[in-house]
């Protein structure tokens, strides 16, 4: 019953200008980060832009303190070990991007307090192309990105 | 259902490491069958994992996770024999949760 409920909410969000309105609850502090609401409208971003504005991040800076581990080449584009680590004090977000995919954002991770800000995952990527990590620590932005060269894409038929 | 997830929850100097293998075939939506046909998108968009009963990760996840998805995470604040959990919900509404002991 809860889940439909959730449902419904999240259609009516979508309906609604989903970017403005989950922006807009995100301020009032009424959507609680620890119950991540899926994000079409950042999951449908074609470009990097389009997804950080849907994210609702802020110009994030480059910061040498978030370690982005990818592969240089990538054998198979359908698996790309990606490994973001960060020393920042309180890391609440990480995002892993890939600036030459259909859909630019690949996964979105919220850190609760008490989890550090360490993910590794498994992505696809169709072409050679930029992996992006963003994180958001203490309130604040901040993105590296790497070249993964990629030999067989993953996004092909 | 999906089938069953792999957890592997270990601690060490306070801080639990936790590996979670996922079998979902991540379809994007974008590929075509044989025939032409586009094949629809089939994607897990939500994961979540608690210890006991507090929320350690919240995940979401796009076309781009690769099939059967595998992540990795640390927390703090647990010690051996705590249970962790995971479960995902994916775009058909389908959803499966396991959990592991942290060794």
């Amino acid at each position: 019953m809860a889940a439909r409920v959730d449902r419904q909410r999240r259609q009516v969000l979508q309906q609604g200008s989903g970017i403005a309105l989950a922006g807009l609850l995100a301020a009032l502090g009424l959507s609680r980060p620890a119950r991540a609401e899926w994000q079409k409208s950042a999951f449908e971003a074609k470009t990097i832009d389009e997804a950080l504005a849907a994210l609702g991040v802020t110009p994030p800076e480059t910061s040498a303190a978030i370690l982005l581990m990818v592969p240089e080449i990538a054998e198979n584009g359908a698996v790309v070990p990606v490994t973001v680590s960060s020393s920042l004090a309180r890391v609440e977000q990480i995002s892993i991007l890939v600036d030459k995919n259909p859909n630019v954002l690949a996964a979105h991770f919220v850190l609760p307090e008490g989890t550090d800000g360490f993910i590794t995952a498994r992505v696809k990527m169709g072409q050679t192309a930029t992996v992006i990590a963003l994180v958001k620590a203490d309130g604040k932005f901040y993105r590296v990105g790497r070249e993964v060269k990629v030999t067989a894409g993953g996004c092909g038929g | 259902m999906g089938g069953p997830m792999k957890i592997r929850a270990s601690v060490k100097d306070g801080v639990t490491e936790v590996k979670v293998l996922m079998q979902h075939e991540m379809e994007t939506g974008l590929r075509k069958d044989e025939a032409g046909k586009p094949v629809p998108v089939w994607i897990i968009t939500e994961v979540t994992a608690r210890h006991k009963d507090r929320v350690v990760l919240a995940a979401q996840f796009g076309a781009a996770v690769s099939k059967n998805p595998y992540l990795v995470f640390h927390f703090k604040g647990a010690v051996k024999g705590d249970k962790v959990s995971v479960t995902w919900v994916d775009n058909r509404g389908d959803s499966r949760s396991d959990e592991a002991e942290i060794s």
